[in-house]
């Protein structure tokens, strides 16, 4: 049993037993765990606090573009990976927490092995090797340490001490001496780089800080590490590597200036990507079935082009125009497919590949809550849910967190969806609000599920549900409207939305969840991802030249507050 | 690496020519009465594995309201009826909370398996079948197999909380992983043994090399997630090992065909067909030896199961079908409930009809059935229907127990000890047992 890694401070947690009023609900909502404002004009980053040295896991994502940054983008890795472990609403928390099955360790091993014989393949390993070597039947010493010493450093991101060195090469020695090619014992050094823990896991270390005696910190390859994984969600480059064994990152300058130069980079809109792919619970695809008569237009293109568009639509958003964050919630501007333009009604003239185009004036359509991808990765295989959709936007975009179903619920009043007393979604949810131990949390969810109703469970619009008009409106913390695009703009307007986005971002960079004494620097976050006008390349860079994202916690004491087994309500969810 | 590796035993063999390492091999042929091997007097190995299926049952469908051996048959395990002798079946065994916060699918099934309630994933102790793979999973190709037939993958076998033995999904996934690459048909006449497996295989036990200085250097939390990954590394030199060994011979084994491309998913029709096929891949790898240990989960434990063209799924339809007046229970979820008793028949069907000694496969295999609750709509974890088929011989099966509200920890108790282990008590608090069910140990 892995005692696990808890914090004081999650996201504010939503109190909604039938026992609150509505009102003591808001209240709590909006008043949130958050430190005192800091006035905009002093925003100065507060003392660091920092957290542990972390062993993270490789996600799929960053191994796959490891992998392709190190040797080459066009080999193939035909391994079947583990799913993501979501702790706190995040994967990227999870790979801080999550253990290795001897399924995902077979699985890495066999692509440690393609990728070794892909790479050393004739065609290739005149480009991979350092050194020639005179014959592929004879053993060549000080080829095989220069291979080990370079692709060692590329995959464990750090030297290799001599002795791990001299284990690789005689890895390869004797692979050499039981095939009898150079090529093939080589094969297995590389193999053997790739299924340690050094590459598979990201093992942060520190050293004494120089500057705080008696305290660590996180040496320049662990720096590094954190550094390139957050901003180009791959391992450093050469590049990175260099200015880390020059000591570059040490000073505020050479860190600014790598930072800088892997913003400018055209790997940044991956790390992007990984970050929304992260926060949308994209992971769910993967399950994701609709119901083929009842939602006919539903197929695995229309899955892929649905959670590819508002990826495109974030980072066209974010990254090419450098806009608000905040605008995703109202944005009109999108990407189509035809397969898309079936399920949104849209004719779409391009007959194979992606065109921009813009939802109409009057649609309902507008921001990327109203996208498939939200729309029906938050419904049911045969029908929508206002309150799986509700909580998803409460949990996703404003990180307020929906406590469980309570497990003894009556729920015979809720009917059968089919039933002409209560064709609406909306008839059938009036019940949870005449049941007390429902009603609390209902109220905190429905509200907004009920707006998007004009959406069916795979996101078409609609008006009418079982013949019956759809009464589309619903409020969002105290702002009332009668449209989804009402919605969108309370979205875009809640004091919570660029706040929550910058507590994932941050949990997202670090591989962990806050704690209480991080809440200044999370008010300084906030304060300037208000100055920069919402800009999340900006929050980034904010982030990556951070004191806090480096520093390391005093060593914890047993009782420390972050290492106590605290009870926190599961991700998934059986609310319906 | 100066020295020697103590674990690269494998060194110096050369190109493949030599195999001079000591084998344990079972050796061959199965003696008169057909219950042991002649040559090493060895028993054919008894397996374990689980069956769940989600969303509990409809009890006065599926309890016999009599208990011992002649009860009848209730409507929902008629179609077990071929398997009454076989077949044990528990009612009134409770997941005891003691306070802890039920969550709703996940408290029940996972306090089964673990003897310890908990109100999230975050299991507090291996779940059984872990317990008993490292007990008798050690020497097989593959320490566990876990398949979810429903297209979700989900899967209730954890070692530690956050990395849970992931479910194949897909009938062809499946196939290819046990029947694919690597696989070493057991009545080959001939075995060359390939020398990249002996490389390989050094190349493992390199990496264990490790394994202390790099412990050293990490936190106590950590130390258990690398000593996770290095039971993983070591399972896996294991499988390396195997095939560096002739594999013994199996009778009546015949390699399986690939199976079809299917449609993936929760619609119940598709489901029964997934669910037949993998039961039939599952059955010939644990017949060929290729793991000891296996975990299906027929529809996920909030059941995800549906009918074509209806919007709602048999979770959802448990909390809000009204009650059919006429019958006295919902109709659509006792559909559901039927649908899957008979995909357990079925189950059983694919491992009874495999020859092996003087009975079948499922002579030798110790399958426990359960579900995640007993009423869905109240998520009640009191009384979580089970069912324990299989191991002839070694456990007493063909009657009906009513549990009388005792923890259901006794049955995992039971069923460990059943299977070898040494375990005198198991569970935590109300849970925490030492009271072996003795009708089942016989």
């Amino acid at each position: 049993m892995i005692p696990k890694r808890r914090y004081a401070l999650a996201g504010p947690a939503l109190r909604c037993a039938g026992a609150f009023s509505f009102a003591a609900c808001l209240l709590f909502l909006l008043g949130g765990l958050h430190g005192c404002s800091r006035d905009g004009g002093s925003n100065a980053e507060p003392e660091p606090v920092g957290g542990p040295p972390l062993v993270r896991r490789l996600t799929e994502s960053q191994y796959r573009a490891t992998v392709a940054d190190i040797f080459s983008p066009d080999i193939g890795i035909p391994a079947r990976f583990e799913r993501g472990f979501r702790v706190e609403g995040l994967l990227a928390i999870g790979t801080s927490e999550s253990g290795m099955s001897p399924f995902s360790i077979e699985q890495y091993d066999s692509a440690a092995l393609s990728v070794a014989r892909a790479a050393l393949a004739a065609d290739q390993r005149d480009r991979i090797l350092p050194c020639a070597p005179p014959s592929e039947s004879e053993f060549d010493q000080s080829c095989t340490r220069s291979f080990v010493t370079k692709y060692g450093l590329l995959l464990w991101r750090r030297p290799l001490t001599d002795e791990e060195t001299d284990n690789f090469v005689e890895l390869a020695q004797q692979g050499f001496s039981q095939l009898g090619n150079y090529y093939e014992g080589l094969q297995y050094a590389l193999v053997g780089l790739m299924v340690a823990p050094e590459f598979l896991l990201r093992i942060e270390r520190t050293e004494p800080d120089p500057d705080h005696p008696g305290l660590e910190r996180l040496d320049a390859w662990s720096r590094a590490t954190r550094l390139s994984y957050f901003l180009t969600n791959s391992t450093p480059d050469a590049e990175l590597l260099r200015a880390a064994g020059a000591g570059e990152l040490d000073t505020a300058d050479g860190l600014a200036r790598q930072a800088d130069r892997l913003i400018a980079s055209a790997e940044f809109p991956a790390a992007v990507r990984a970050f929304f792919e992260d926060m949308l619970q994209f992971d769910q695809f993967g399950d994701l079935a609709k119901d083929p008569v009842i939602y006919p237009a539903f197929n695995s293109t229309v899955a892929a082009d649905a959670r590819e568009q508002t990826l495109l639509t974030i980072t066209e958003q974010l990254i090419d125009r450098n806009g608000d964050y905040r605008d995703l919630f109202t944005t009109r501007d999108t990407w189509l497919t035809r397969a898309l333009g079936i399920v949104y009604r849209v004719p779409v003239a391009t007959r194979h590949g992606w065109e921009k185009a813009r939802f109409a004036q009057d649609s309902e359509y507008a921001g990327i809550q109203t996208n498939i991808a939200f729309l029906a990765l938050h419904s049911h295989p045969g029908r929508s849910s206002p309150t799986l959709r509700g909580k998803a936007i409460r949990e996703v975009f404003l990180c307020q967190e929906v406590p469980p179903p309570p497990p003894n619920v009556n729920f015979s009043v809720v009917q059968n969806p089919s039933s002409t007393n209560m064709p609406t979604a909306r008839d059938r949810l009036e019940a949870h609000r005449t049941e007390p131990s429902c009603a609390g949390c209902h109220r905190i969810m429905d509200p907004l599920g009920l707006t998007l109703e004009n959406f069916d469970g795979l996101g078409t619009f609609r008006t009418r549900e079982n013949a019956a008009v759809i009464d589309p409106s619903g409020s969002l913390d105290g702002v009332d409207f009668n449209t989804a695009r009402g919605l969108a703009q309370a979205l875009h307007d809640h004091p919570e939305t660029p706040r929550c986005l910058v507590e994932k971002m941050y949990r997202f960079a670090v591989g962990r969840d806050t704690v209480w004494d991080e809440r200044s620097y999370m008010d300084y976050l906030t304060n300037a991802f208000a100055v920069d006008r919402y800009r999340v390349p900006q929050l980034m860079r904010t982030i990556a030249l951070s004191r806090n994202f480096y520093a390391i916690s005093p060593p914890a004491s047993p009782d420390d507050s972050y290492q106590h087994a605290g009870i926190q309500p599961a991700e998934g969810d059986t609310y319906e | 690496m100066s020295k020697m590796p103590r674990r690269t035993f494998l060194r110096g063999a050369m190109r493949g020519a030599a195999v001079g390492v000591a084998l344990p091999l079972l050796n061959c042929f199965l003696n008169e009465n057909g219950r042991a091997f002649a040559a090493t007097g060895q028993r054919l190995p008894l397996r374990f594995g689980t069956w769940i299926w989600g969303c509990g049952h409809i009890p006065e469908l599926w309890i016999p309201t009599t208990t011992g051996s002649d009860y009848v048959m209730p409507p929902h395990l008629a179609p077990l009826e071929p398997y009454r002798g076989q077949l044990a079946i528990f009612s009134g065994f409770d997941v005891k909370l003691d306070g802890v916060a039920n969550k709703p699918h996940i408290t029940g099934c996972l306090g089964l398996r673990s003897g310890i309630p908990v109100p999230d994933e975050n299991v507090k102790a291996p779940t059984l079948d872990v317990l008993i793979g490292d007990a008798i999973g050690t020497g097989t190709r593959f320490r566990s197999i876990e398949v979810s037939t429903s297209g979700i993958q989900r899967s209730y076998s954890y070692r530690t909380a956050g990395s849970p033995n992931p479910s194949e999904v897909s009938p062809l996934a499946l196939y290819q992983r046990i029947f694919g690459d690597g696989f070493q048909d057991p009545n080959s006449m001939e075995f060359h043994p390939d020398p990249q497996y002996m490389v390989h295989h050094s190349v493992l036990s390199a990496v264990q090399e490790e394994r202390k200085r790099l412990m050293a250097t990490v936190g106590a939390e950590d130390r258990h997630r690398l000593d996770e990954y290095f039971t993983s590394i070591r399972q896996l030199e294991q499988q390396l090992a195997l095939q560096l060994q002739p594999p013994a011979p199996v009778q009546d084994f015949v390699m399986p065909d690939a199976p079809p491309q299917v449609t993936l998913d929760s619609e119940m029709e598709n489901v029964m067909v997934i669910h037949k096929l993998m039961a039939g891949l599952l059955a010939r790898a644990l017949q060929c030896n290729q793991t000891r240990v296996f975990n299906v989960l027929l529809s996920d434990t909030t059941s995800n199961l549906r009918r074509r063209g209806t919007t709602t799924t048999h979770h959802t339809l448990t909390h809000e079908e009204p009650v059919d007046p006429a019958l006295g229970h919902q109709r659509e979820v006792a559909w559901f409930a039927q649908q899957s008793m008979i995909a357990w028949r079925e189950f059983l069907d694919e491992l009874a009809s495999i020859p092996e000694g003087d009975g079948t496969l499922l002579d030798n295999c110790l399958v426990l059935a359960h579900s995640d609750c007993s009423i869905a709509k109240a998520h009640a974890v009191e009384g979580i229907p089970v069912m324990v088929a299989g191991a002839s011989g070694r456990i007493r099966t063909g009657y009906h127990m009513a549990g009388n509200a005792d923890p259901i920890s006794r049955l995992g108790l039971t069923i460990q000890q059943a299977m070898g282990l040494q375990v005198e008590k198991w569970g935590t608090m109300s849970m925490e047992t030492n009271r072996t069910v003795t009708e089942l140990l016989g």
